[in-house]
Formats: structure tokens, C-alpha cells, sequence
């Protein structure tokens, strides 16, 4: 099929742009903005797995053996802010890059020079958190949730954290005014609402999502800063404060963040099922109205994170049953992905897999979110290894199986060449494997009482936390393995077809070639 | 629409500053946080003279250079009596330092029963070098209290004030 954009020279804009390393600085075209996404999120992706692998490696075996107790505290905070803040979100925010304009014929974002900024805030971001390892009392060590008052004393390690958070907050917000205004203004003619690819709904309602809660992180953090040094006394409860207001707080935008991590998640599993059981979406305005609702009801259900802060029976019910609601639009999703593969002819190539094992995997998760929604039950299990259990079924096998399918799915389109099958197979059963090694038996050793954030443990907790740790060393090679395939599709895959997915049936696929130029749709296609 | 969202955003930064008032006022309303306003007596509660409870004092400081004690470590009484409890405090340095006391209870549905109609921890404190000073509680503890409890805690702890912050509530 035909380019819809011109290919030719007749572009002045398309040959002036620099190159060398000036090109990837000052660009402002959403795929180079995309690209760098994806490559800073692997890289912290890496940077969080080594300090997952550290953290194994401590709990290997009982006792102290190579991290202080001061230290681990360090890399479970660090772990889990640089993974839900330099990996997992940036990916996404990589995906919309690369998928959104292409998914509704847009020739770019709708403000390029913001998209560049608020990438270029994500390294400085970074840094500072790589680098509060090594200032004068270490990183934060407060859990990456640090409530107060633990992240109300603590060092310039923590000074830095609160900066960080700030500079990534900045970062999403501009993120998703651009993805929000791109989608609602850019869409090529005839590309209505109800037609939109699911990927871009998911986007959409997860960009509203970020700016309403963002803004309210940036808040407490702010006052956890004045509270450290201004004088003020927001959660000091010897100047009228309350650390219990923190978690309130914090949990109004952390729960809504959840989401946010897991709402793209759905968008690719929806592209990608129909794709490869080559049928239509089954349900499309059900899945749109789900995305919605679970949207606005993961608005309500905050406190489910501090049952046991103290909180009246009511509140706790209140909470309880508004956090099991949310399993019902949940349900229909993974309801429709079923319906989906009914009857579809299938075939199971890597996204595909990668896939199926979301729809598995989160599942569990989802379960074992209902299970700790149950008050009397999260009494128990409130900061045990089985909420590390779930909320890593729910991240790992949820959000990172979904953007690893997404990679695998759109690859061939970005890089003009298809990745290993056979490699990429491996890549899947080999997570696949590792993951549930490592987590499953995490789900024993919390109902077994074992508390979370803790470097050493009793000896019953030793067999099953060698078995997590072993998987967790298997997982952790695992996804260096996938970095050689994504280098080696790059530099020597075989050339792609524009469309190598038969049931691909998305603009990008259908009215562009392969590898997408640099400029796509610069006259907009019309969508029947 | 970038004008319209980024309004947006700067209102809910703002949110985020609301729910320290709004929260503030819920716990007032529903009575969740009241540890530092004084109850009223309402009705003549009943004694009752068939039970005794057992109340321990307990006081602490944090980073601050006080002694601060309860002048008997227990007191043994009828559920709906009104007691009366003396804590010390002396300020062993040489700066004027100002305290608020901070209260605690063991169990946690004490709570629920504790009536204080006087108390030092409802204003700070300000003590200057040197200076000792006595204060008393005055309390009772409903007779709804469930029967298996015998013993209960009464824990207070003193943190100092920023100079020149205003006490906790501005009462
Ligand atoms: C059916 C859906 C879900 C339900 C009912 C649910 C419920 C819960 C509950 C009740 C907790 C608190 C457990 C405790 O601390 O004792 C929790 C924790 C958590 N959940 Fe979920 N959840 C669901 C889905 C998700 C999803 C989709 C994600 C992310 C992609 C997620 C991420 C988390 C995280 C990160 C925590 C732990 C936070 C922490 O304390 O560090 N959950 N979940
Ligand atoms: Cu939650």
C-alpha cells in the first residue's frame, strides 16, 4: 500500500535537522522523543534491577551478609522509585510518543518543544537519584513511599529524592497535556472517538489521570520539604500535625498511579490480542467505558493502603467494598481479551505471548488485590511479602509483560526490521518462568508473617526466599538477554514488511511503510 | 486547551494544600482526632463501684532538655470517677524552650472511653531556665469500657515547639 506522506526531498525540514548527539538534544520529533524514552527507561530499568538484585541477593539467605541494614533500606526506597518513576512510566510515556501520532494521523505531538523538555527533565532526575547513593548519609532509605517521619529526618539523600519527585512530576504533567491535547485536536478526518485504537483511550484517560494527581504528589512532597526545613509542621504531630495526614495524601495520588502504570498496559494487550487472534476487539465500547470507570473509581479507594493506620470501622468498609468494586470493570476487560481469542485464528508470536501470559498473570494479581482488599484479611497480610507478591504480579507480569509485548509488536515498524523469533520466545518462556520463581512463593512467605522491607529474617522463611532469590538472579539475566535481542534486531534483523502482522489493522500499519519515516502523515490520512 | 490543562494542574497542587484543612476538619466533625480538645462533661455518668481500673502513667521527652514525670506511676479507679493526676515538668537548661505534649493510649480503643476535661497538653508550654512546673489531669474513663480490660496506659510525650510557633490548635 502506498505512503500517505511525501517521501521525497521536497521537505525543507526533513534533511535540516542536526545529527550527532546535538540531533537527540534538540530534537523535537515525537519518534527521536519516543526512542529516548524507551532507551533511558531500559537503562533505568537496569539501574532498578540491580538494586532488586542486590536486595535478593541479601534476603538469599538469613542473617546479614552483604548490605548493612542502613543500605538495604537504601535499595528497596531506591528500587522502587526508580522503577515506578524511571522505568515502568517513562516506557509508556515512550510508547504514546512513538504511538499516538501515528495511531490517529498526526504528523508530530502537539507541542514538540515541551515533549523535548520533558524528557531532558528525566535524566537530571535521575541522576539525582543514582547519586544520593553517595552523598553524606546515603540515599533515602524510607520506603519508596517515605512517609513521614522517617523522610522527615534523614539527610540530603532525601533532599534529593523530594527534588527528584518534584522534576519527574514536571516532567509527566507536561507529558500529558501534550498527549492529551494531541488527541483531542490532531486526529485525522473521520478518526471520531469511538474509533480511536484503544491504545490512544487508554492514553488519554491515563494522561487526565496524571494531571489530576500529579499535581497533588508534587503538593505533599512540597510539604514534606517545608516540613524539613521552613518550619512547618504539616506532619509533625508535636506542632499539630499528622503523619497519618501523609498517608492520606500520598495514597490519593498512589493509588490513582497504579493505574496510571497499568491503564497503557491495557491499551497494547487490547492491540496486540485482536491482532494475533486476527478478530475485531470484542467489546470495543465496553473496554473504553471500563478504562473510564476504573479511572474515575481508582479516585476512591486510597485508603485500602492504610488499614491498618487506624481508621473507623466505617472508613474501612467504605473502602473495602469501593476497592472490590473496581475488580468488576477489571473483570469485563479480561472478560473481552478472552472473548477476543474465542474462535479467532491464532498464532503466537512473542506479543502475542506476551500477552496471554499478561491476561494470566495479572489475573492473579488482580486476586490476590481483592484478597488484600478484604479488611480483615489485609489486617494480616498489610506489609507482608504478599503484598510484594501481588503488586509485582500486578507490575511486573502486568505492566512490564505489556510493554515488553508492545516492544515486540511494534519493533519491526520503529526499527524497519523484525527481531528473532525464536529469541524472542525464549525471552518470553524464560520470564515467564523466572517471574513465578521468584514472586509466587512470596505469596507463602507473607501469609507466613514474613515483613516486608526487613534485611534478614527467621530461618523458617530461608527455603522459600533462596527459591525468590534464585529466580529473581534468572529474571534479572533474563532481561540483559532481551537487550541482545532488541540490539541484534536492530543492527542485523531481517527487513520487515509494512505490515508483518496479518490481524494489524492501526494506521501505522496500514497506511505507512516500514520503518516509519521521520515524518509520517504530514498530510493527514482519511479514516473511514 | 495547554492554558486550560495547566490551570487544571495548578488547582490541583492546590487540592493537595486542601485536604490539610479539610482533613483537619473531618477528624474535628467526626470526632476521629480529638486528643487535644477537652471533652465536656455531658451527663453525671454513673460510677461503678463494682470495677477498678488500672491507670499507668507514663511520660517521655523527645529532643528536648526536660524532666517530665508523672508524680504517681499509677492510679487505681472506678470506671466514672473523675480523677485527678499530677505531672511535673523542669526545664534543666538554660534557654527558654516551649513543649507540647503529645497524648497516647494503650489499648487503642481507650480512646473511645477517655474523657479529659483538663489537660496540659491542650496549650504548649512554655518553660523558661530552671523552671519546674506541676500540672494536673483531670479525667474520667466511661464505664462503657469493655470488661476485659483492666489495665490501660495513659502516655504523654513532650517535643519541642519551633521558638515562635503558636500553639498546636491555636487554642
Ligand atoms: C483488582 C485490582 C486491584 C485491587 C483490588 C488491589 C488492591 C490492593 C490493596 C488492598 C493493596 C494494599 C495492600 C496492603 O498494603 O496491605 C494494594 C497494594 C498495592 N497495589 Fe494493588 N490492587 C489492584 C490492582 C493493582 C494494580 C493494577 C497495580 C499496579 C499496576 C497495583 C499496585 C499496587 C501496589 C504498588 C501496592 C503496594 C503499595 C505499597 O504499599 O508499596 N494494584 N493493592
Ligand atoms: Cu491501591
Amino acid at each position: 500500500m502506498a505512503a500517505v506522506q511525501d517521501h521525497g526531498h521536497s521537505h525543507g525540514h526533513d534533511d535540516h535537522h542536526p545529527t550527532g548527539i546535538m540531533r537527540w538534544i534538540t530534537t523535537t520529533n515525537h519518534k527521536d522523543i519516543g526512542t529516548m524514552y524507551l532507551w533511558f527507561s531500559f537503562a533505568m530499568f537496569l539501574v532498578g534491577g540491580t538494586l532488586a538484585m542486590g536486595i535478593r541477593a541479601e534476603l538469599y539467605q538469613p542473617g546479614i551478609q552483604i548490605l548493612e541494614p542502613e543500605l538495604f533500606n537504601q535499595f528497596t526506597t531506591l528500587h522502587g522509585l526508580i522503577m515506578v518513576f524511571g522505568a515502568i512510566m517513562p516506557a509508556f510515556v515512550g510508547f504514546a510518543n512513538w504511538q499516538v501520532p501515528m495511531m490517529i494521523g498526526a504528523p508530530d505531538m502537539a507541542f514538540a518543544r515541551m515533549n523535548n523538555w520533558s524528557f531532558w527533565l528525566l535524566p537530571v532526575a535521575a541522576t539525582l537519584l543514582v547519586v544520593s547513593f553517595f552523598v553524606p548519609g546515603g540515599a533515602a532509605a524510607g520506603g519508596w513511599t517515605f512517609y513521614p517521619p522517617l523522610s522527615t529526618q534523614g539527610g540530603l539523600g532525601v533532599d534529593m529524592m523530594i527534588f527528584a519527585v518534584h522534576i519527574l512530576g514536571a516532567s509527566s504533567i507536561m507529558g500529558s497535556i501534550n498527549i492529551i491535547t494531541t488527541i483531542l485536536n490532531m486526529r485525522a478526518p473521520g478518526m471520531t472517538m469511538m474509533k480511536m485504537p484503544l491504545f490512544v483511550w487508554t492514553w488519554l484517560i491515563t494522561a487526565y489521570l496524571l494531571v489530576l494527581v500529579m499535581p497533588v504528589l508534587a503538593g505533599v512532597v512540597t510539604m514534606l520539604l517545608t516540613d524539613r526545613h521552613f518550619g512547618t509542621s504539616f506532619f509533625n504531630a508535636a506542632g499539630g500535625g499528622d503523619p497519618v495526614l501523609f498517608q492520606h495524601i500520598f495514597w490519593f495520588f498512589g493509588h490513582p498511579e497504579v493505574y496510571i502504570m497499568i491503564l497503557p498496559s491495557f491499551g497494547i494487550i487490547s492491540e496486540v490480542i485482536p491482532a494475533f487472534s486476527r478478530k475485531p476487539l470484542f467489546g470495543y465500547s465496553s473496554m473504553v467505558y471500563a478504562t473510564a470507570s476504573i479511572a474515575i473509581l481508582s479516585c476512591f479507594v486510597w485508603a485500602h493502603h492504610m488499614f491498618t493506620a487506624g481508621m473507623p470501622v466505617t472508613g474501612q468498609l467504605f473502602f473495602m467494598y469501593a476497592t472490590m468494586l473496581i475488580a468488576v470493570p477489571t473483570g469485563v476487560k479480561v472478560f473481552n481479551w478472552t472473548a477476543t481469542m474465542w474462535r479467532g485464528s491464532m498464532t503466537f508470536e512473542t506479543p502475542m505471548l506476551f500477552s496471554i501470559g499478561f491476561i494470566f498473570l495479572f489475573v492473579i494479581g488482580g486476586f490476590s488485590g481483592v484478597i488484600c482488599a478484604i479488611v480483615p484479611i489485609d489486617i494480616q497480610v498489610q506489609d507482608t511479602y504478599y503484598v510484594i507478591a501481588h503488586f509485582h504480579y500486578v507490575l511486573v507480569s502486568g505492566s512490564l509483560f505489556a510493554i515488553f509485548a508492545g516492544i515486540y509488536y511494534w519493533l519491526p515498524k520503529w526499527t524497519g526490521r523484525m527481531y528473532n523469533e525464536t529469541l524472542g520466545k525464549w525471552h518470553f518462556w524464560l520470564s515467564m518462568v523466572f517471574f513465578n520463581i521468584t514472586f509466587f512463593v512470596q505469596h507463602f512467605l507473607g501469609l507466613a508473617g514474613m515483613p516486608r522491607r526487613i534485611p534478614d529474617y527467621a530461618l523458617q522463611f530461608a527455603d522459600f526466599n533462596m527459591i525468590s532469590s534464585l529466580g529473581a538472579f534468572g529474571f534479572g539475566l533474563t532481561q540483559l538477554f532481551f537487550l541482545y535481542i532488541v540490539i541484534n534486531c536492530i543492527r542485523s534483523g531481517e527487513k520487515a514488511p509494512q505490515k508483518p502482522w496479518e490481524g494489524a489493522t492501526t494506521l501505522e500499519w496500514t497506511a505507512l511503510p516500514t520503518p516509519a519515516p521521520y515524518h509520517s502523515f504530514e498530510t493527514p490520512p482519511v479514516v473511514k | 486547551m495547554l492554558k486550560k490543562l495547566f490551570i487544571f494542574t495548578i488547582v490541583m497542587f492546590g487540592f493537595g494544600y486542601a485536604l490539610v484543612p479539610f482533613y483537619d476538619k473531618f477528624c474535628e466533625v467526626t470526632g476521629i482526632n480529638n486528643l487535644l480538645q477537652p471533652d465536656v462533661l455531658t451527663k453525671e455518668t454513673q460510677v461503678d463501684t463494682s470495677r477498678w481500673i488500672t491507670v499507668e502513667l507514663d511520660a517521655n521527652t523527645r529532643g528536648l532538655p526536660w524532666q517530665f514525670r508523672p508524680l504517681q506511676s499509677s492510679v487505681r479507679i472506678h470506671p466514672g470517677e473523675p480523677v485527678d493526676v499530677m505531672y511535673e515538668i523542669r526545664n534543666d537548661s538554660d534557654r527558654e524552650i516551649n513543649g507540647q505534649a503529645i497524648p497516647s493510649y494503650s489499648p487503642r480503643s481507650l480512646e473511645k472511653y477517655l474523657r479529659k476535661f483538663e489537660c496540659f497538653c491542650f496549650t504548649k508550654q512554655v518553660l523558661k531556665p530552671n523552671e519546674v512546673r506541676q500540672m494536673p489531669v483531670q479525667f474520667i474513663i466511661e464505664p462503657g469500657i469493655p470488661a476485659d480490660i483492666n489495665t490501660v496506659t495513659i502516655s504523654y510525650t513532650f517535643f519541642e515547639l519551633p521558638s515562635g510557633a503558636k500553639a498546636i490548635k491555636d487554642n
